[in-house]
């Protein structure tokens, strides 16, 4: 019923994983299960083709940017186009954060995807579409976190 | 060295190795530092020892051990920690594993904490993966942060006040007041949320949706600002205004609007205002545009904006972008049955879609063709349609033929051009057809008498020049076997005349018989229909007798069966050849499509005239009044509908029959679900006398069954006879046994085969009554059959 993404998943032409978010449930051995049903199925398509997949009783919606394909399992009662804003959305948040990002960035600073992606979505659902507020609060979250930092790598007396 | 680089550091070590073993090793090594870290009192790096976890754990390595770091770490005063030991849990925990529940109370302080990132945290996590228990414990909390103060707090609380309703729809009533004030929530983030938890909140609960009914004008109102709102640097996307907020707003609707005049009044003129302002020449605008159809298809609208709601969808299929043509066909899809007519006029373009490259596209093409085939255009529809099929992928290939043949059958305008649409199928995508196309289509052609003639010359045609399809050669070989003599005479009025020598026909069956193309059923058809022409043809009878020889000692055992009998046909029993093989009378269409019932032809049951009806009985007392309260007892407490059966009518019958029947069948395993697997069921065992049934036929009308007998104890058993008795309105004929004596120990069996006819498919049970003399007395006994095996396949 819950019109709602079940899954995000980041992956480049070579079939690695870059990042994936659950929004259900999944045992690990189903995850695998899907991540290679995606990865197989999104990676082989012609440039040009329709972006939107039929795939066992849920829709699928990929998008892909330079050398990422983003791939979100949808519910069938989803808005297909509205997904691919919010694929979009992201790639934007992302671009914003890392300057110019590329498949590097989200490599090497993961948990920093993640936090982007947590402050965008929540629980399978949009949780801002304010792109200025979502920048917002990623700084503060950032801020408190080195001032943290800082605190720890200070020598005790 | 700060501890972000070295996690950097293990990244592009692992990124390095040249190999997957020597990646597997940097691993090993690292996860092993990483557990002997977890081990060690608090040193500074535990957050970034997690983090190297997470990394290992994407590539693919189990990474189960960081779950209770990941609960220390939740626990931990640093937020750092806090937020990567959150990550963690999100990433490693789901509502599965036991260690969930150790972080309950760590959110629940969490919740209540002065920094509102913790608590975003906290509401973070428990929306990903909260457990019903988890929900339960925390809703009270969370819906007191509904009513924070700040929008960043009540925004995430509203999201996790969905996945709590959605884990625990009871929940729903608690949120109910406060989602009804965040309506008037100017931030757009929470009134996402609220537009969210209103919906979730209307689909669970239809009190609910009738109280927020009442908030239609608001609704209106929230969206017309939206609409009619200028450029906002925060909002706008491709001149679009937050269409993530008009889609959700859209959806609500949609669902407040259903089944409901007053409520689909309110929002007519809105939905029309949004429908023909919203800019859809990029995909925010596309997407909202498509929400609204999709609302006003769903809701009680006028018949106008209905139409309007149709035309964007044709419009949207002349889009150049794929997936406006993709999204447009699957709504005309939903709406097909609805507003045929409308869908209709688009039909021209959906067809051409047929020829667009994209696998996607075509194949919601395909489905949107055949739901718009009807009687007026089914000539043309058919000709794209098979053009269609002739270069479609393979994997729509099945679907699309067996929609052709559905479609044939319901709008044929001719005989003819059915048999020709059938076989236009079988030469372009014989392999993909589904098995029950070739019996279909032989009663189709039996049943079309007058076009006889033509069909086997083209048939005949098509098989000469490919033997490959299956299911056409399957075909084929049946009708020549059948009309072979049309086919020499050489004159049609249909098509043109063609010279067919015997020889030649014969020369086709042979080499359909011995080419390797040919699947064993199908070179069973060829040589029945080599011996059927035994009595068409006149000349080279010497020919199909030597054939039919040949194959007495062929290696597949059906084929050499059917040679074996053939051949004892042409010897022994030449006198019964003629009638044996006439022509097959026209068949009646039963229900499953299967074998001929009672009513229409009397070609199979005239070939038993000498089978009795009965097994002849040896026991003395009356036969007839014993078969007789064999069937007073079954039809006695019987329906004929009576799904699901088990012992409960057995029990209600009268007599010492009924109470050894319970005493026997409590020894037996009767399920009311058909067994799926064994074939053959043994249905009685007693004193070594022990009974078996098997299905030759898939449950429906019509069944043969094998009641199959052996004796396991020290004595010969002789006068062996079995009775039956089926309940009302079903038919039965049992042939007779193969003999009546059952010698001891097993050494031999005696079997029946029972034809069943169930036309009202009343649930089907049999009553059997065995009859014996052992050791010089008469043993009887009886046993009650309430469910059947299904074969095994």
């Amino acid at each position: 019923m819950g019109a709602k993404m079940h899954f995000l998943l980041l992956f480049n032409r070579q079939s690695k994983l870059r990042l994936q978010k659950w929004f259900t449930p999944v045992s690990e051995r189903d995850k695998k299960k899907v991540i290679r049903d995606m990865t197989m199925m999104v990676v082989g398509r012609p440039p040009r083709s329709c972006n939107f997949i039929h795939w066992r009783d849920l829709k699928i919606v990929y998008k892909r940017y330079a050398s990422l394909y983003f791939c979100v399992g949808l519910e069938d009662q989803d808005n297909e186009l509205l997904t691919l804003e919010v694929l979009h959305r992201y790639v934007e948040l992302l671009d914003k954060y890392f300057g110019n990002v590329c498949e590097l960035d989200i490599i090497f600073n993961f948990e920093k995807a993640y936090y982007i992606l947590d402050e965008f979505l929540m629980g399978g659902e949009v949780l801002e579409t304010s792109k200025i507020d979502i920048g917002l609060s990623i700084e503060e979250a950032e801020v408190l976190q080195e001032t943290f930092e800082e605190y720890m790598s200070k020598p005790t007396y | 060295m700060s501890p972000t680089v070295r996690l950097q550091e293990m990244i592009r070590v692992i990124r390095s190795a040249r190999t997957q073993g020597e990646e597997r090793g940097v691993i090993q090594r690292e996860c092993a530092a990483i557990r002997a870290q977890f081990r060690q009192a608090d040193n500074g790096g535990r957050s970034h020892n997690l983090a190297k976890l997470l990394y290992v754990h994407m590539l693919g390595y189990p990474a189960h051990f960081g779950q209770m770091e990941c609960v220390r770490l939740i626990a931990s005063p640093r937020y750092n920690e806090k937020r990567v030991g959150y990550l963690g849990a999100m990433m490693l925990l789901d509502e599965n594993q036991d260690a969930s529940l150790l972080i309950t109370n760590s959110i629940k302080n969490d919740l209540a904490h002065s920094s509102q990132y913790v608590q975003s945290l906290a509401l973070c996590t428990l929306a990903c993966m909260g457990s019903a228990e988890m929900c339960r414990d925390l809703a009270p909390e969370i819906d007191r942060l509904l009513r924070a103060s700040s929008s960043y707090i009540k925004k995430k609380a509203t999201l996790c006040a969905v996945h709590i309703v959605r884990k625990v729809p009871e929940l729903g009533e608690l949120f109910t007041p406060a989602a009804r004030a965040l309506l008037a929530e100017k931030n757009h983030g929470v009134l996402h949320g609220a537009i969210i938890l209103i919906t979730e909140l209307c689909e669970r609960n239809t009190q609910t949706l009738v109280q927020f009914r009442e908030a239609v004008p608001e609704l209106v109102h929230i969206m017309r600002g939206l609409v009619t709102s200028g450029y906002s640097p925060e909002h706008t996307v491709a001149g679009i205004s937050d269409p993530f907020l008009q889609v959700r707003i859209l959806r609500l609707l949609r669902i407040l609007g259903r089944n409901n005049d007053t409520a689909s009044d309110a929002m007519n003129d809105l939905l029309a205002q949004v429908a023909t302002n919203t800019d859809s020449s990029k995909t925010a605008g596309s997407a909202v545009l498509y929400e609204t159809v999709l609302t006003v298809m769903d809701i009680k609208s006028e018949s106008g904006l209905r139409v309007l709601a149709v035309n964007i969808l044709g419009r949207f299929l002349l889009n150049n972008d794929r997936n406006i043509r993709y999204i447009s066909m699957t709504s005309l899809q939903k709406i097909v049955m609805t507003d045929h007519n409308a869908v209709q006029r688009h039909r021209g373009t959906i067809v051409d879609c047929l020829k667009d490259q994209d696998a996607s596209v075509k194949r919601r093409a395909l489905e949107l063709s055949l739901a718009l085939v009807s009687a007026i255009n089914i000539r043309s529809m058919m000709k794209e349609l098979l053009l269609f099929l002739s270069t479609c992928p393979p994997e729509l290939k099945s679907h699309a033929a067996s929609g052709i043949f559905n479609a044939a059958e319901r709008y044929a305008p001719s005989q003819r051009w059915h048999i020709d649409t059938i076989l236009h199928v079988l030469t372009t995508a014989g392999g993909d057809v589904r098995d029950e196309t070739v019996p279909n289509l032989i009663q189709l052609i039996t049943n079309t008498s007058q076009l006889h003639c033509y069909t086997v010359h083209k048939l005949y045609r098509a098989l000469v020049a490919d033997i490959s399809q299956q299911p056409l050669v399957q075909v084929a070989c049946w009708c020549i076997g059948e009309y072979g003599d049309s086919l020499l005479r050489g004159e049609c009025e249909e098509t043109e005349p063609v010279q067919v020598t015997e020889d030649d026909i014969l020369d086709a069956l042979e080499t359909v018989l011995q080419s390797h193309m040919s699947s064993p059923a199908t070179r069973g058809f060829a040589l029945t229909a080599t011996m059927k022409l035994s009595t068409r043809i006149t000349e080279n009878v010497d020919r199909i007798r030597s054939i039919v020889s040949i194959y007495g000692s062929c290696i597949d055992v059906e084929l050499q069966q059917r040679a074996v009998e053939y051949n004892a046909l042409f010897k022994k029993y030449d006198h019964m050849r003629a009638a044996v093989l006439e022509k097959m009378p026209v068949m009646d269409r039963s229900s499953s499509g299967q074998t001929n019932g009672e009513s229409g032809g009397g070609g199979v049951q005239e070939l038993e005239p000498t089978k009795p009806k009965q097994p002849e009985v040896v026991v003395a007392p009356q036969p007839a009044s014993q078969v007789c309260d064999l069937l007073d007892l079954l039809s006695g407490p019987d329906e004929p509908s009576l799904p699901g059966t088990t012992l409960g009518p057995a029990s209600s019958m009268t007599g010492s029959a009924g109470g050894d029947l319970l005493d026997l069948l409590g020894g037996l395993e009767l399920t009311p679900t058909l067994p799926t697997v064994p074939a053959a069921v043994t249905v009685y065992e007693k004193s070594g006398v022990c009974l078996k049934l098997s299905c030759e036929r898939p449950l429906d009308a019509s069944q043969t069954i094998t009641l199959t007998a052996t004796n396991a104890s020290d004595h010969d058993i002789t006068a062996f006879t079995l009775q039956a008795a089926v309940p009302k309105n079903v038919q039965l004929q049992m042939k007779a046994p193969s003999g009546d004596a059952l010698p001891a120990r097993s050494s031999a069996s005696v079997t029946q085969t029972v034809l069943l006819h169930n036309p009202n498919k009343v649930s089907l049970k049999m009553r059997v009554r065995l009859s014996y003399i052992s050791q010089g007395s008469t043993v009887q006994d009886t046993v009650q059959i309430d469910s059947f095996p299904s074969p095994g396949l």
